[in-house]
């Protein structure tokens, strides 16, 4: 605040020539309209203000009985807003009707300093910092060392220690040449386990559950004649025997923002992500054909074992899920 | 007693001179200053429900299995803080109705925090010298969306958890530093152990920490800068004009406190918020079909959904999709926000200082570009209801996807013209927006007509008064208990044309105070 006279009024206030600008004793008379209150008739207000508060009194009981008797959320909720809607009510009533309608105004002083207090104010602060700071050159820089190496030192514990660094977690999944399919409860699948349109979402065994290893296994309809789905001709070297016997496994984890893509139509074979709505085409390689998804869904190259079970020929040939700065083009 | 007991303190800590100076602070009365404190007073809800929260919250993802009131999810793994969630819902009495309004408060806080900055920017309140104050205003609301982030993720439920998910990616996305930040921010991997903990510690304590201070210094700074007003009669840049703290601004605005809470918990009551229990615990194969973040996250939600599918990639690096949504958006439009009161002044080379506020109808440019830009994030807000409507209208969510996209640029372009010409319109009708008396016609038994006025309503029977200077420097001279004070100050001379000159005599005097015979 600006100028606030410690001592009281009276002593310095008003020795102080510049601000003594004496006022005749005024009464400002009882029929001042700004004292006035709003309200016509006091004494409805006041019953009106009372019962606010008597709703109150009666809502916060209510709220302790229905504490005590173990009630609903409902009725506590209810009794509870009762008692501040009175009280509320109350308050407001009386502040509106029963006080001083006003209007009533303060002055505003520019906060804007003079020219002089400014001078003075950088006056104080340069003599003094001259002499303690500017000619201490080598203080302040021996100083700014010490500070330096502590702000990089800090930096250690206070954000180093965090967390690991990404190394190749982001690149790599826990899916390994041979690694079995199991499902949620470590069962392995099988041919035959999946009806035709069907799909199941599987893990390696080694991390069941896992939120980058997710993969969603889906039998085509219909199967092939030649035992392997054909791939689009992009991949038609490459993916060749990718998908045995009609089914296909795809990362469950949306190349957008790394939602699972949970749900599979059988009738157009499209994976939709229901987070943003990215659509993939299993039968077209998991391209994105609409939504936000700049990419499509790594494959997951199987085989079938003699015993029948599913098993990865391979881990994934490039990261799964969102992109990241270092990603780039593998 | 009572007047001991001040003595006391007084003589201690010297409140009469400061403290009359805080009684006779005047609060504008207008309907458009209540808004800030509906943010100010849901934040004390937030408090008070927050801290009974963290009495029964626990904020760990270690797995258990529920064995809790709710039958559904019984004997199912599910992580501690799932399980201390739906626990201090349905077995601590008063925990559900704790935590309804927790969530409603938080919804309510960001919601009026918006409110308030758009009736700030419309009504140009951010100029000099209030530009500081709208940086501290515009960081508390981008501090209130993270909050509210934060805390609707901790219960670990499978909404929260698919949204955490995204944040990661989010975060991953930033070019250069993206893995680092997500893998230091999360503590490694997604999902890791970390999250809940540290998302825990930031949304009770650092986050809540900034908030109190920023709030400080944003309530601070208003009282030292004193209000803004509208421009009206006997309002001069010179004054303030409007109700003293005390009594009656004290009367209304903790009134306000309660009908705040009370809407508060009729929300709680009436309707239910973030049923977690329906939703299930978090586990990252998982995820449920129209996932909707809080309304606050909306907008980022929408642009995610209705972003084109652009990546780029080159010289063995990528800048994702999510970057440019998620990142580059939200870093825009909080980067514009901060400054606007620096962009505005440069465009109208207006560096003056400004204590009456504008009607947003003459400043046609500022409140048809402040539409626009504010109908841009609402169509984005509308996108990220993409599957909801496509479902609800039973069309298909390519056509409503391609929709959005193409609304997010058509809406901003007719809003601007729109509201321009609506702007200019009102500036020619000098009465538009004012509340006009009902004229009554009457027939005569002649047959004649006249009008006459309506019956005054409540608002209408006050006399039209100047105001009152309660001036800071005056001297109280001892009255009788129980009758208004007169006053008896020294002052400045009033501004020549003030409302105080043209009275005869120069009324002035606190009258709210303890008079000296108490002392």
């Amino acid at each position: 605040m600006p100028d606030e006279p410690e001592a009281p009024a009276g002593s310095s206030g008003q020795d102080d020539p510049a601000r003594r600008v004496r006022i005749p004793v005024t009464s400002i008379r009882a029929d001042a309209p700004q004292f006035q209150i709003a309200a016509k008739n006091p004494r409805r207000a006041e019953l009106v203000a009372s019962s606010g508060f008597l709703l109150a009194a009666a809502g916060f009981a209510g709220f302790g009985a229905a504490y005590w008797q173990n009630y609903s959320n409902f009725w506590l909720a209810l009794t509870f807003s009762v008692g501040f809607a009175g009280l509320g009510y109350g308050m407001v009533v009386w502040g509106r009707y029963l006080m001083p309608r006003g209007p009533f105004s303060e002055s505003r002083h520019s906060l804007v300093p003079t020219t002089a207090q400014r001078e003075a104010f950088v006056q104080d602060f340069a003599s003094r910092g001259k002499v303690a700071v500017e000619r201490r050159g080598f203080l302040v820089k021996t100083l700014g060392f010490a500070s330096g190496i502590l702000g990089v030192v800090l930096a250690f514990p206070l954000l180093r220690s965090l967390g690991p660094l990404p190394g190749k977690t982001l690149r790599q999944t826990a899916w390994r040449r041979g690694s079995y399919l199991v499902d949620i409860t470590g069962r392995k699948i099988k041919t035959g386990d999946l009806e035709v349109g069907g799909f199941i979402t599987v893990f390696p065994e080694t991390d069941i559950g896992g939120a980058y290893s997710q993969t969603m296994l889906i039998r085509v309809d219909p199967p092939p004649a030649s035992g392997y789905l054909t791939p689009p001709p992009q991949f038609a070297k490459q993916r060749k025997t990718w998908a045995p016997q009609g089914y296909i496994a795809f990362s469950k984890v949306c190349t957008h923002a790394g939602c699972p893509v949970g749900l599979y139509e059988e009738l157009t074979k499209q994976m939709l992500c229901p987070c943003h709505q990215s659509l993939f085409d299993v039968t077209d390689a998991a391209i994105p054909i609409f939504g936000p998804a700049p990419r499509p869904l790594p494959q997951l190259p199987l085989y079938i074992d003699d015993e029948g079970y599913f098993r990865a020929q391979d881990g994934y040939d490039e990261p799964v899920g969102p992109g990241y700065w270092e990603r780039g083009n593998d | 007693m009572i007047d001991a007991l001040f003595n006391w303190f007084d003589e201690r800590l010297g409140i009469s001179g400061s403290g009359r100076k805080m009684l006779n602070k005047i609060f504008p009365d207008h309907w458009s200053f209540l808004i800030g404190e509906i943010a100010l007073y849901s934040f004390i809800v937030l408090l008070g429900t927050g801290v009974f929260l963290t009495l029964y919250f626990v904020p760990s993802s270690k797995d258990v299995i529920y064995e809790g009131s709710y039958a559904p999810l019984r004997g199912q793994p599910v992580s501690e803080a799932f399980a201390s969630t739906l626990n201090l819902s349905f077995a601590v009495r008063g925990g559900l109705l704790m935590r309804q309004m927790h969530h409603w408060a938080a919804n309510i806080f960001v919601g009026s925090i918006v409110v308030h900055m758009l009736r700030i920017f419309f009504t140009g309140a951010f100029r000099k010298p209030r530009e500081l104050n709208w940086i501290v205003g515009s960081t508390l609301l981008i501090l209130a969306i993270f909050n509210g982030f934060l805390g609707y993720s901790l219960p670990d439920d499978l909404v929260s958890g698919t949204g955490i998910r995204i944040s990661f990616s989010i975060v991953e996305s930033i070019p250069l530093i993206g893995s680092y930040a997500a893998f230091f921010l999360f503590g490694g991997n997604f999902p890791g152990n970390s999250i809940i903990p540290r998302f825990f510690i930031l949304h009770v304590l650092i986050l809540p920490a900034v908030i109190v201070g920023l709030l400080g210094a944003h309530l601070g700074m208003l009282v030292r800068q004193k209000h803004t007003q509208f421009p009206g009669r006997g309002n001069t840049p010179r004054n303030v004009v409007g109700a003293p703290l005390w009594p009656t601004f004290a009367a209304k605005t903790t009134g306000f406190m309660c009908l705040t809470v009370a809407v508060t918990g009729v929300l709680s009551a009436l309707f239910q918020i973030n049923p977690v229990w329906l939703y299930g615990p978090y586990v990252p194969y998982k995820v449920s079909y129209a996932v909707q973040p809080d309304w606050y996250m909306g907008w980022l939600d929408g642009a995610l959904r209705i972003m084109p599918s652009w990546e780029i990639v080159g010289f063995g690096h990528m800048i994702p999709n999510v970057f440019f949504p998620a990142i580059l958006l939200p870093g825009i439009t909080f980067g514009v926000l901060q400054a606007w009161p620096f962009i505005e002044a440069r465009i109208t080379h207006d560096h003056a200082e400004h204590q009456i506020l504008d009607r947003p109808r003459d400043r046609p440019k500022r409140t048809a570009f402040g539409a626009a830009v504010f109908s841009f994030y609402f169509v984005l807000f509308g996108a990220s209801a993409t599957d909801v409507l496509a479902n609800y209208l039973s069309i298909s969510l390519n056509v409503v996807l391609t929709s959005f996209r193409f609304l997010a640029i058509a809406v901003p372009l007719i809003v601007f013209p729109v509201t321009y010409r609506i702007c200019k319109e009102m500036q020619r009708v000098p009465t538009a927006g004012k509340r006009k008396r009902a004229n009554v016609v009457l027939r005569s038994t002649e047959g004649g007509y006249t009008t006459v006025r309506a019956e005054e309503r409540p608002g209408d029977a006050i006399p039209r008064v100047d105001p009152l200077p309660l001036d800071e420097e005056i001297e109280f001279v001892p009255v009788m208990a129980g009758v208004l004070v007169a006053g008896d100050g020294s002052g400045e001379e009033p501004e020549p044309g003030s409302p105080a000159e043209s009275q005869t005599s120069r009324p002035r005097g606190g009258i709210f105070r303890i008079p000296r015979v108490y002392r």
